[in-house]
C-alpha cells in the first residue's frame, strides 16, 4: 500500500512541477470529505496539492429558510417530523431540530420507508418527511411518495430539499476567477446518475472529472489521476470506481426520480440561487408536497450578511479572510455550509489553525 | 406469593403494604446479605481498609435487554468498573430503581436476577436501596442508579499527575462493541444479531494488573464518548499529548462495518468492559501479557504512547495509510448520517 502512495505522491509532485504552481482539487462528495478527514489523507499529500471540500454534504448546503420551515412545522403538535440524523444539528434562525427534539415532535429515521411507516403507525398526525440529499436519496423518497399514493396514505408528505450535484459544480466553475483545477466526483451519486453526467463539466469547462470510491487508496489514486491529466494538459472523464459505476448509471432509479420530481431553481446555503438545481415534486403528486400542504413559501434564507462560503469553496479565499469567521460564524453558531459541516473548511480552520495561532500569540 | 396483577403500580413505590411485599418477595431473596437484611435506613459496613473509593452512576439504557447483557448487569458492572479503574476492590453497592407505572413484573424479575448474578460473580453485596414509582410517561420503563464503595488497594497510586512522556497506552480489547450493539438493536439494523455488547466487570483484570509489580500510572474505562473521549480527557488533565496507531487498535470487523454504515467513528462509540491503562514504557509488554492471560484481555493491545505537547494537548492518530489526524472530543451524541 505504501508503495502505491509513494507512486501517487510522485505523480502529484511532478504535476505541480510541470504546472509550476499549486493544484486545487475539489472533492464534491460529503463521504469523500469524511474519508479524507478520518484517514488523514491531507497529511499524506504533497504540500502543493490543496483539497477543497465542495458542497457535497446535502445538509450543509440546505438553505436556512428550509430549516426554518422545518422548525416551524416541528412546533405544531399535529405534525411529526421524520428526518435523517444529519439534519438534527443544522442551525436555523431559532435553533436546530436537536433543541426541538425534546418536544417529541421530531423523530430520526434511517430511511424514507421508516418515515412512511411512522405515518401508518400514527394516523392522527401529519408526518412530514424532511427529504434531503442528492440523487442518492431522491429515488428512496420517490418510492415512498408513490407508495403513499398507491395506498392512499394521506397523513404523509414530503418537504423536498433534494439537490442535484452537476448544476452546483457548474455554478462553482462559472464563478469568476475560481481556482478549481479538477473534480474528484462522488461515487454514490455516480452509481445513480452514471459518470457520463459529468461529461459536460469536462467539455464545457475543461476540468478533469474522476469518479472514485471511498477507500483511502481509491481517493489517493483519484487525486493522482487528476494530477496526471492536468500535467498532460488533457482533462478527461474517468471512473476508477468502475466495478460499481457505469456511464449510464442506474436507469431504474433515474426513471423513478423523473416520474416524481422535476428540476427547479433553488437556494443553496452560501452559494445562493442555482438554476435547475433542486428537485420539486411534480404536480401529479402535489398532495404529498409539504410546501403546498402547509403553504410554505420557497424563498431564500436571505442574504448571508457577508458569508463568503462560495469563495472558500472555490479556493479563492482562506476562511479567516471572511469577516464573519470566528466572530458571528463559529461551529456553535454556523452561518455558512463550510462551518456547518464538522469537516467543512471553515470548521476545520476554526478548530485547528485558529487555536494554534492563538497559542502562538499567547506565548509571544 | 400474592400478586396484584402482573404490572408495577404507583402504589408499589408508596411506602406501604405493596412496596413492602415487593421488597420482601422480589428484592431480598435475590441479594441475601446481613447488611441488607436489617432493612435499616443505612447499611453498616465494616471495611478492611481505612481508605475507600466511592462512585455513583445512573443507567437509562434503551433497549433494556441487549445481546450480551441487560440494564441490571450493566448497572452492577458499570459501577464496579469505575471503582476498579480507580484502584480499589469493589465491596458494596446501593441499588435505586425508578420504575414507570405499568412496567411488567416479569421484566423486573429478570433485571433483578441479573443484578444479583453480576453482584455475586464479583463478590460485592447490594447493601442498601430504594424504589420509586412514577406515572406512566414520566420515565422510560426503568431507570437504575447504583453507587459503590471499594477499598483502595495498598500501594496503588493512580493519577493524571503520574503520567509522563514515553508511557504506553494499553486497551484490553476491541472497542465500540457495546455502543454499536445498542444502536443497531435500537435502529433494527439487520446484522444486529452478529453484534454483542462487551458489558462485563473488569475488576479482576484491573486487580491483576495493579497487584503486579508493574508500573501502572492511570486507568479509566472508556464508556460514553468511547476511546476518543477518554484519551482527550487524559490529555486535557495531564497537559501531555497522545499518539495512537489505528492499525494497533483492536476492532471487531462487524462493529466497524456497522459503524461505517451509519457514518459513526468507532473511536467515539461506548464500551462497557474495557479500560485504558497508561503504563511506563518498561512495563508495557508485561502488562500486555497479564491482560492476555485473562479472558477479558485476550485481544488487548498497546495502541500508542504519551508524547510531549507541542502547542496544545492533542490526541493524534496515525491512520492505516500513514496519514495523521487529530482525534477530537466527541460532541456528545452520535447521529447516523446519509452523506
Amino acid at each position: 500500500m505504501l508503495e502505491k502512495i509513494y507512486e501517487a505522491q510522485s505523480v502529484m509532485n511532478a504535476a505541480c512541477e510541470t504546472l509550476g504552481r499549486q493544484i486545487n482539487i475539489m472533492e464534491v462528495c460529503g463521504t469523500h470529505t469524511v474519508s479524507i478527514f478520518r484517514n488523514g489523507i491531507r497529511s499524506t499529500l504533497p504540500g502543493r496539492i490543496k483539497l477543497l471540500s465542495g458542497p457535497g454534504c446535502p445538509v450543509c448546503i440546505t438553505d436556512q429558510s428550509y430549516i426554518d420551515a422545518v422548525l416551524a412545522l416541528a412546533e405544531r403538535d399535529d405534525c411529526l417530523i421524520a428526518t435523517y440524523g444529519d439534519m438534527i444539528r443544522v442551525p436555523g434562525k431559532g435553533g436546530s431540530l436537536e433543541t426541538k427534539q425534546s418536544s417529541a415532535n421530531v423523530k430520526v429515521v434511517l430511511s424514507s420507508e421508516d418515515a412512511l411507516q411512522l405515518a401508518k403507525d400514527n394516523p392522527e398526525r401529519e408526518i412530514v418527511f424532511v427529504a434531503v440529499g442528492f440523487e442518492t436519496t431522491a429515488p428512496a423518497t420517490a418510492v415512498v411518495v408513490k407508495e403513499a399514493a398507491a395506498e392512499g396514505i394521506d397523513n404523509f408528505c414530503v418537504l423536498s430539499g433534494h439537490k442535484l450535484v452537476v448544476p452546483a459544480m457548474r455554478a462553482l466553475v462559472s464563478e469568476k476567477n475560481h481556482k478549481i483545477d479538477g473534480f474528484l466526483c462522488p461515487g454514490h451519486v455516480s452509481v445513480i446518475i452514471g459518470y457520463g453526467a459529468f461529461a459536460e463539466i469536462v467539455e464545457d469547462f475543461g476540468r478533469p472529472c474522476v469518479v472514485a470510491g471511498f477507500e483511502p487508496m481509491q481517493i489517493i489514486e483519484g487525486l493522482s489521476e487528476i494530477c496526471r491529466q492536468l500535467a498532460a494538459g488533457k482533462p478527461e472523464l474517468k471512473s476508477i470506481y468502475s466495478a460499481v459505476v457505469t456511464e449510464q448509471g442506474n436507469t431504474t432509479a433515474q426513471k423513478i426520480i423523473a416520474e416524481c420530481f422535476e428540476a427547479a431553481d433553488g437556494y443553496w446555503r452560501g452559494l445562493g440561487k442555482i438554476k435547475e438545481s433542486t428537485l420539486k415534486l411534480k404536480d401529479k403528486y402535489r398532495q404529498f408536497d409539504a410546501f403546498k400542504r402547509f403553504n410554505i413559501a420557497e424563498t431564500s434564507g436571505g442574504e448571508r450578511n457577508g458569508c463568503r462560503c462560495g469563495e472558500v469553496l472555490c479556493g479563492l479565499i482562506e476562511p479567516p479572510e471572511c469577516k464573519l469567521f470566528a466572530k458571528s460564524c463559529t461551529p456553535q453558531t454556523p452561518v455558512g455550509p463550510c462551518m456547518v459541516s464538522s469537516e467543512g473548511a471553515c470548521s476545520a480552520w476554526f478548530k485547528y489553525n485558529r487555536r494554534r495561532l492563538r497559542n502562538e500569540k499567547e506565548r509571544r | 406469593m400474592k400478586k396484584r396483577g402482573d404490572r408495577i403500580l404507583l402504589a408499589h413505590g408508596g411506602g406501604g403494604q405493596l412496596g413492602d411485599e415487593l421488597i420482601r418477595h422480589y428484592i431480598l431473596p435475590k441479594f441475601k446479605n446481613d447488611a441488607l437484611a436489617e432493612l435499616a435506613d443505612s447499611a453498616k459496613l465494616n471495611l478492611a481498609s481505612g481508605s475507600v473509593c466511592f462512585t455513583t452512576d445512573s443507567y437509562v439504557v434503551k433497549p433494556l435487554f441487549f445481546n450480551g447483557g441487560d440494564i441490571g448487569k450493566l448497572a452492577v458492572c458499570g459501577t464496579i468498573n469505575d471503582l476498579a479503574v480507580a484502584g480499589s476492590v469493589p465491596v458494596a453497592l446501593s441499588l435505586s430503581l425508578i420504575i414507570e407505572e405499568g412496567f411488567e413484573f416479569e421484566l423486573l424479575e429478570k433485571i433483578l436476577a441479573s443484578v444479583g448474578e453480576a453482584a455475586r460473580q464479583n463478590n460485592v453485596n447490594i447493601v442498601t436501596g430504594d424504589i420509586k414509582t412514577v406515572e406512566a410517561g414520566a420515565a422510560d420503563k426503568i431507570f437504575i442508579n447504583t453507587a459503590g464503595i471499594g477499598t483502595r488497594l495498598a500501594g496503588v497510586d493512580l493519577g493524571f499527575n503520574r503520567i509522563s512522556v514515553g508511557d504506553k497506552i494499553i486497551i484490553n480489547g476491541t472497542i465500540g462493541d457495546h455502543g454499536m450493539t445498542i444502536i443497531s438493536q435500537r435502529e433494527g439494523i439487520k446484522f444486529q444479531s452478529m453484534l454483542k455488547s462487551d458489558c462485563a466487570s473488569i475488576a479482576k483484570l484491573a486487580q491483576q494488573l495493579l497487584g503486579s509489580s508493574e508500573r501502572v500510572k492511570f486507568m479509566r474505562d472508556p464508556t460514553r464518548g468511547g476511546l476518543a473521549a477518554t484519551l482527550n480527557e487524559i490529555c486535557r488533565a495531564s497537559g501531555l499529548s497522545i499518539e495512537i496507531n489505528e492499525a494497533d487498535i483492536p476492532i471487531n470487523p462487524t462493529v466497524q462495518a456497522a459503524a461505517d454504515m451509519l457514518g459513526f467513528d468507532v473511536l467515539n462509540i461506548a464500551n462497557e468492559g474495557k479500560f485504558v491503562a497508561i503504563v511506563s514504557a518498561g512495563s508495557a509488554d508485561n502488562c500486555l501479557n497479564i491482560c492476555k492471560k485473562n479472558k477479558l484481555g485476550k485481544e488487548a493491545g498497546i495502541i500508542g504512547e504519551v508524547v510531549e505537547t507541542r502547542d496544545m494537548p492533542t490526541v493524534e492518530i496515525t491512520t492505516k495509510i500513514g496519514g495523521k489526524r487529530i482525534v477530537q472530543m466527541p460532541y456528545g451524541r452520535e447521529l447516523p448520517r446519509i452523506c
